[in-house]
């Protein structure tokens, strides 16, 4: 079937090609690195004011009220203003904290959450990198966080901070374990562990539908977990504000706070855009198998659009719980996940397992 | 139960006690003792069958020129009868009272409070400490003579 | 700090935290000075006092008609209940007898504070549990009650409308019909609330089996309001004895014996289907007469000893005037219903996590201004 996707890797090759003819090998590999450095950094930046004005509207439609609408036209510069003000913000630092590790700690989710969206899919050939080992990449990278959180409650010499980052190292590495055997659901349907192939294998249609109920089951069990992973939502008592204040960052300002509040918002991408690739097609379109008019419609819309409207949809989801629930117990969310979570989740991959053996999906 | 009744009863458990007469019916049922015999009346009337006065709904002090009052109003529960303890304590220098924590536990704040703004110590307290005021306060505010001419106006 | 407890404290692994003086869910400036082992709470003491305005010193020097302006700065969600105590207990002591429509329209206007204070505690309730969307459903709901008091007696919060011997104006016109058009629109909202808290799972598994108080410690730190009823104790004051137009409404008096912090919530959210119940009795039978009866302008009691109760939504307050037949009272002292309530407070947090003391704490429904007076 004709598929006429516009592919990335032309355009990046054309680059590679006038640049190594301008300079050395190695010079073109710096070169293209720092090009790569820059275009994340700028993501970071966009990614952190789209989505901070997007969580403060969606929150106010639940509130039923409106959010911003002064600062620019619909509030849309209310974001680059809170910038301007967190960089002008003192920095402050307690006397008895521990100075290296107080500054070290921001720095290392900052790395963590850039390690992770450099192997994110954005479109055809647009991927930084390409490992055959991407998914496996993915989940060890993003546990760097927790390190980073633990640092930062420990070395706030603060008690609020202590319990908040003891809280939040145990719900983290907890909900690894199932947003990494729910993602190992889809693993056994592709056979590959390589992002670009897991896209390609759904290019008859999303393994959503194609895996019917234990990929259905795997797509909820992900957006739980992934929820957790992410400090997000009812599981948000590390930084619970009603209880400890702001948890594990009480004693940051200004500039290593917002580092703190952009990672969290980036992570919240990065999980949504690893739940639209491997649940929902990442960047292909909607395809159904026999249908080739209409997958030819659906090829219209270039696949850029595609991707970031599915992830849109699931951080929607993820601001959706945050502003409906009330907020789970420590107890009781690592009841929900050593107690029904991880049995669910393997029963699951032992059903997934036995479908994918006798051909029992589309 | 009867205010008649009630006072007859209280006048067979064997403690001094009066009971103040005045010409207008008072709204409760008064009676004065002395501070040594307030616990154990308090507690006949607690755990006496026919009275079991089991809810304390008020404790309050009060100064007076030549003695200190604090006033402890008892109710029933099942029957809602009411009934007023006083217990004058003379000396005002040093006033001290037996503590009714152990019948009732909401003595705890109160007492914390008669002590933080009069003065009375109260006996086999847990832990009496000043309550509404800083540790380090200096006199008992809500007695007659207490003088402040930093915040206290005189009009 | 005692040098005792220090000691034992160092030995066990046990640690101190501070909660408050300014802290979101403490509800007003309340410092807790928590014991904690691990995250289980062993001991919660209360330091009160970051309030207290010393309103019963400054009560020996008023006369009795500003007595009342005092009274609603202390427990501003029922300022009218604190108004209509003070009130009643000068009415009691002139013998003076006020008219139907007074009457009714005190119960009416007590029954609109305790649906408005309900509903902040519902928000803030929710607030403090996480999910925030709430308090702004309250907020909302209460909007139309704070209206309908700005347009009656010219305030939102501090309302004074009630003075011995009466009102302080007639009601206006409108009044029946806004009242009237908020019930039967908060009539429909209500069963919001049941959907968007009272059956989610999580709140359930916050909420059941949390802070236990059984009715033998109620009864002993006397926890009165819906807090005591929800465990098993009938301590209505409106019921045992009535004031105003109590006596004349039908209306049921909402006892739950779990005694836990579910059991505390549904009290509340019953008591305001109840209150609705009530204004819907009185609301269309106004009697008429005076709003106000002739007092002296200097109000003289004789040498009497008055207590009046009131059912505050928090629970009982009773004002006690001691006066000695001049002008001014010679004591007054107000049983706030929140002193006596947070005395419970270590007995119902003790072997619970932090996250469950502060459900507590909204379930007490703590106003530290009641408290600290």
């Amino acid at each position: 079937m004709k598929f006429d996707i516009y592919d990335f890797s032309v355009l990046t090759a054309s680059i590679h090609k006038s640049l190594s003819e301008m300079m050395s090998e190695t010079a073109v590999m710096i070169t293209e690195m720092v090009i790569v450095g820059i275009i994340f950094l700028t993501l970071f930046a966009v990614l952190g004011l789209a989505l901070v004005y997007a969580e403060r509207k969606v929150c106010a439609f639940f509130q039923q009220r409106l959010g911003p609408m002064r600062v620019g036209f619909w509030g849309t510069a209310q974001t680059v203003a809170d910038a301007i003000k967190l960089l002008l913000k003192e920095p402050l630092m307690t006397k008895s904290a521990d100075k290296f590790l107080f500054n070290l700690a921001p720095f290392i989710i900052i790395i963590a959450s850039f390690m992770a969206i450099a192997a994110v899919p954005f479109a055809l050939g647009l991927q930084t990198l390409d490992l055959n080992i991407g998914v496996f990449y993915v989940t060890a990278v993003s546990s760097i966080g927790v390190a980073g959180i633990l640092i930062a409650g420990w070395a706030s010499n603060n008690k609020y901070s202590l319990i908040g980052a003891m809280r939040s190292g145990a719900q983290i590495v907890s909900y690894e374990l199932s947003v990494g055997l729910s993602l190992l659901t889809i693993v056994i349907l592709t056979g590959s562990l390589q992002f670009s192939e897991i896209i390609e294998s759904q290019r008859e249609g999303w393994w959503i539908f194609r895996g019917h109920i234990p990929a259905f089951i795997a797509f909820v069990i992900y957006l739980i977990a992934g929820t957790a992973e992410t400090n997000r939502g009812p599981f948000d008592l590390a930084e619970a504000e009603s209880e400890l204040t702001a948890g594990f960052h009480t004693e940051y300002s200004g500039m290593k706070f917002a580092f703190f509040f952009l990672a969290e918002f980036v992570n919240m991408f990065i999980i949504s855009a690893i739940g639209a690739t491997m649940f929902l097609g990442g960047w292909m379109p909607l395809h159904f198998g026999e249908l080739t008019a209409f997958n030819e419609i659906m090829d219209f819309i270039p696949p850029i659009f595609w991707f970031l409207g599915k992830t849109a949809f699931l951080i929607f989801i993820m601001m959706w719980f945050k502003w409906t629930f009330p907020r789970l117990r420590i107890d009781q969310l690592l009841t929900l996940e050593w107690k029904y979570l991880l049995p669910i989740n393997l029963i699951n991959i032992l059903i997934m397992a036995f479908v994918v053996l006798m051909g029992w999906y589309f | 139960m009867e205010r008649i009744e009630l006072q007859n009863k209280i006048n067979s458990f064997g403690v001094e006690v009066t009971f103040a007469e005045s010409e207008v019916p008072t709204q409760f049922l008064t009676a004065e003792v002395s501070s040594e015999n307030v616990h154990a009346l308090i507690s006949e009337l607690k755990n006496n069958s026919d009275t079991s006065f089991d809810y304390m709904f008020c404790q309050t002090g009060i100064d007076f020129p030549e003695h200190i009052e604090v006033l402890y109003h008892l109710r029933n529960t099942q029957n809602n009868s009411e009934i007023v303890i006083k217990a004058k304590i003379e000396d005002r220098e040093n006033p001290s009272i037996d503590s009714v924590f152990d019948l009732y536990k909401t003595a705890d704040f109160h007492e914390r409070e008669i002590f933080d703004l009069f003065g009375v110590k109260f006996n086999n307290h847990p832990d009496l400490r000043r309550i509404l005021l800083d540790d380090d306060w200096e006199g008992y505010p809500l007695r007659k003579d207490y003088v402040d001419e930093v915040n206290i106006v005189e009009l | 700090m005692r040098v005792k407890e220090l000691h034992k404290a160092t030995e066990s692994q046990e640690y101190f935290v501070n909660m408050g003086p300014q802290h979101p869910s403490t509800h007003g400036v309340l410092r807790l000075l928590l014991t904690l082992d691990g995250e289980t709470v062993t001991k919660v003491e209360p330091h009160l006092g970051y309030i207290h305005r010393s309103i019963e010193k400054m009560c020996e020097k008023d006369s009795y008609q500003q007595i009342v302006h005092l009274t609603d700065r202390m427990d501003y969600l029922s300022c009218h209940m604190n108004n209509e105590a003070v009130c009643l207990a000068v009415e009691k002591g002139l013998e003076l007898e006020v008219s139907e429509r007074v009457k009714v329209i005190r119960t009416i206007i007590s029954e609109l504070t305790r649906l408005s204070s309900h509903q902040l505690w519902w928000g803030v309730m929710g607030m403090d549990l996480g999910a925030i969307t709430s308090f702004l459903y309250g907020f909302r709901d209460r909007e139309m009650i704070t209206d309908i008091f700005e347009e009656t007696c010219g305030a939102r919060l501090t309302m004074n409308y009630n003075i011995p011997g009466g009102l302080m104006f007639d009601i206006p016109t409108n009044f029946q019909a806004k009242v009237k058009e908020f019930i039967t629109h908060f009539r429909k909202k209500l069963p919001e609330y049941d959907q968007l808290m009272t059956n989610n799972i999580i709140f359930r598994n916050r909420t059941e089996g949390v802070g236990i108080l059984t009715k033998k410690d109620a009864i002993s730190y006397g926890v009165t309001g819906p807090s005591g009823r929800a465990s098993g104790w009938s301590n209505d004051v409106r019921k045992s004895n009535p004031y105003s137009a109590y006596d004349r409404v039908d209306f049921k008096e909402i006892i739950y014996t779990e005694g836990d912090s579910f059991a505390r919530y549904q009290a509340r959210i019953q008591e305001m289907w109840e209150s609705m119940n009530i204004i819907d009795q009185l609301i269309d039978n106004i009697p008429e007469g005076n709003y106000q009866e002739k007092t002296r302008a200097v109000i003289k009691l004789p040498k009497t000893e008055i207590y009046q109760t009131v059912e505050t939504a928090r629970g009982e307050l009773g004002v006690y005037i001691n006066s000695d037949g001049k002008k001014n009272p010679y004591r007054v002292k107000f049983r706030s219903p929140g002193f006596s309530n947070l005395n419970a407070l270590n007995t119902m947090a003790k072997g619970g996590k932090i996250a469950d003391l502060v459900t507590i704490m909204s379930t007490i429904d703590l106003v530290i201004p009641d408290i600290d007076r």
